[in-house]
């Protein structure tokens, strides 16, 4: 009898300890049980089984609401929500109209956006296409297929006589944001005439709702070119194009492209940076990154100790989740700055994360 | 709905409806159900004006900015904070009418099929698919609008440039498939069902001895129709048809799908371009400063003026109609 309850005790202490140490590692210390952000679609997939996953290590509920990057920007400014999440980076103005002072962009994942196409007898990744072609497509300056720059840099494939008809998306959105940044990189006159944001002015064609509105708009329109996230390329069997990258390299759209864009050695602490037309010779140019907004300085310290745990392992922890899922994990230096910048997280001037 | 609902939506002030409630209101239990029914009421008219003071707080951002320009100017820029709404408000109402156009034949032509020349006991067999058409969500019409109808638009719209590509309604890219053609098919279909069950009930309250006095009188079955059954029913026709045209106005999700989203005025029927529902919902979510934000909520406001003035100018249309010859023998 005594030794069964030694045994026992022995059990449940052992129980108890590995418990706290399951909650250690980034749940939340000062009993909060509920967290809401609110933000991008794109990484909706991703957070949401992060979430769940967390809800089972540390039994606390995140509500996360994909009401799109713009609104979870405005909801974090108001704050209403515990954090945000934005495919692009807070600009001036709506920094300075954040109640809650300075903002932090924690990058999460990154991802590629691939440029897809409708060409009779040119199958995927045989389309290469350097940044300025691309940008004059857009651009409707470059009209048929048959044009001698798109021919230039694709010696053996057959170009049709088809006139480009060019697809973009109609709804704002966080692939938007990626792919005109990326041709404003490259393309000073797509700088200057069209700009980049969430939604721009089309200079031309199709505007297609959604991944799924622009894809079709491609698989139908012979001609067609387009731009989708790379896992909706994948797994919809969507012809993609090569991009050139910065180092002259022909790419196709990939995780491991996506990743190399992030792990770049001059990124700045902050991480507010484009990583489009990145400079990794193994980088794909039309990548970006993810991220999660949480003010610097939190009023309510269990709040700001959750949302710190909540960032830490999501960084750590919750990255496993984002390959199976088409996202890019952060790699190298990308995942060092972000530690550091959770770090930041201050309630009442003390760093919560030691 | 029968005749009178339809005609009681569009002219509320008619005196002899009106019930005499001071006379009337006896008991507690009346007077109770009168107090009750008279806050419902209110509530609508409150939640009414709440919506336009709330649409006209939203936009006050844009209409300083933009003032009146806003709906003449043909920019739509994000990035150069540039907002205006003209092609987007002629793309609605193009794609509503056109949408009429295809939809009000079929759905009278099938209202009186339904009514007058089938058997009362297969009516329900032929009315219950419409019906059922009526309550699909409009996200199902739009994916199969997406996958389905706008490949065959396709070829129809390549077919018709080919050989009359000189007018010039068909003078445009027929490759796209989406379009003003293939918002306003989309439009077409979903507006059907509720012009043709409205019309449906309608017809069916033509008093059959007018029917039957005009068949005595030696006339056919189509000319008793044509002649005596829709000229006294067409208050309720017209109100059937306005329903349809404020929900293809108003029509967001299945629009936005085969629509082609351009901001460029349309020039041909191939032409893509926006309807200003679909435009708010699929902006607002990444709307990212305020006066963006701003500016779509004007283009609400637009919108239900536009709504607005429609319904006035059916009101105004529906009360000559009514001051005029109803039936025929009259």
């Amino acid at each position: 009898m005594r030794v069964k309850k030694i045994l026992l005790g022995f059990a449940m202490a052992v129980l108890s300890l590995s418990a706290t140490q399951v909650l250690a590692a980034g749940c939340p210390t000062k009993g909060v049980k509920e967290m809401t952000g609110a933000g991008a679609t794109f990484p909706y997939p991703l957070y949401s089984k992060m979430f769940s996953e967390y809800d089972k290590t540390c039994s606390v509920k995140v509500n996360y609401q994909s009401i799109g990057s713009g609104g979870g920007i405005r909801q974090l400014s108001e704050m209403t929500v515990d954090f945000g999440a934005s495919d692009g980076i807070m600009d001036e103005k709506q920094k300075a109209a954040a109640k809650g002072g300075a903002v932090l962009h924690i990058p999460m994942v990154s991802g590629a956006v691939a440029v897809v196409f409708n060409l009779p007898s040119v199958n995927t990744s045989q389309l290469k296409l350097t940044p300025d072609v691309l940008a004059d497509i857009y651009l409707k300056k470059i009209t048929n297929w048959n044009d001698k720059r798109i021919a230039a840099a694709n010696t053996g494939v057959k170009l049709p006589d088809l006139t480009v008809a060019v697809v973009h998306r109609s709804d704002g959105s966080g692939t938007t944001f990626i792919f005109t940044d990326y041709l404003a990189k490259v393309s000073s006159e797509w700088k200057e005439k069209v700009g980049s944001t969430t939604s721009v002015n089309w200079p031309g064609d199709v505007g297609g709702k959604g991944n799924e509105g622009v894809a079709n708009s491609v698989k139908q329109i012979p001609g067609a070119i387009g731009y989708v996230e790379v896992a909706y390329a994948k797994q919809n069997n969507i012809p993609w194009a090569q991009m050139q990258n910065k180092t002259k390299k022909f790419l196709d759209p990939s995780l491991e492209g996506a990743a190399a864009a992030a792990d770049i050695a001059n990124l700045p602490d902050n991480m507010e940076v484009s990583i489009t037309d990145s400079p990794n010779p193994s980088a794909y140019p039309i990548s970006g990154f993810t991220w999660l907004l949480v003010y610097e300085n939190q009023t309510d310290a269990a709040k700001g100790d959750a949302i710190a745990n909540l960032a830490w392992w999501m960084l750590h922890d919750g990255q496993k989740y984002a390959t199976p899922l088409d996202y890019a994990a952060l790699k190298g230096v990308a995942v060092k700055k972000a530690e550091a910048l959770t770090k930041k997280i201050k309630v009442n001037n003390q760093i919560v994360l030691k | 709905m029968s005749d009178e609902a339809i005609d009681s939506t569009f002219s509320t002030g008619s005196a002899a409806r009106v019930v005499h409630h001071d006379t009337q209101v006896i008991n507690f239990g009346d007077r109770l159900f009168y107090r009750v029914t008279q806050a419902f009421a209110l509530i609508v008219i409150f939640l009414a004006l709440l919506l336009v003071f709330d649409l006209f707080r939203g936009a006050w951002e844009a209409i300083q900015t933009f003032g009146l320009k806003f709906l003449v100017g043909t920019t739509w820029d994000p990035v150069k904070r540039e907002f205006s709404t003209l092609p987007t408000v002629i793309g609605t109402l193009v794609k509503a009418f056109i949408a009429l156009l295809l939809a009000v034949p079929i759905s009278i032509g099938s209202a009186v099929f339904i009514s007058f020349y089938i058997p009362k006991w297969l009516r329900p067999i032929i009315s219950y698919p419409i019906e059922l058409l009526a309550g699909v969500p409009s996200i199902v019409f739009g994916l199969w609008g997406l996958f389905v109808m706008v490949p065959v638009i396709r070829t129809i719209q390549i077919w018709l440039k080919a050989n009359f590509g000189w007018f010039f309604l068909f003078d445009g890219p027929a490759v796209y498939g989406v379009g003003v053609l293939s918002g306003s098919v989309i439009l077409a279909i979903m507006i059907i069902p509720i012009i043709t069950a409205i019309s449906r009930d309608i017809l069916l309250t033509v008093p059959s001895p007018q029917i039957e006095g005009m068949l005595a009188l030696g006339a056919t079955k189509w000319e008793s129709i044509w002649q005596v059954a829709l000229p006294y029913a067409r208050v309720g026709l017209f109100g059937a048809v306005i329903l349809g045209l404020g929900r293809a106005i108003g029509e967001t999700m299945a629009v936005t799908m085969v629509g082609g989203n351009s901001f460029e005025l349309i020039h041909s029927l191939f032409d893509p371009v926006h309807s200003m529902a679909s435009q708010i919902a699929s902006e607002f979510t990444e709307a990212t400063y305020s006066l963006y934000v701003s500016s779509l909520i004007y283009v609400g406001l637009v919108l239900f003026g536009i709504t607005i003035i429609i319904s006035l100018c059916a009101q105004y249309l529906i009360w000559r109609l009514s001051k005029g010859h109803v039936a025929v023998f009259e």
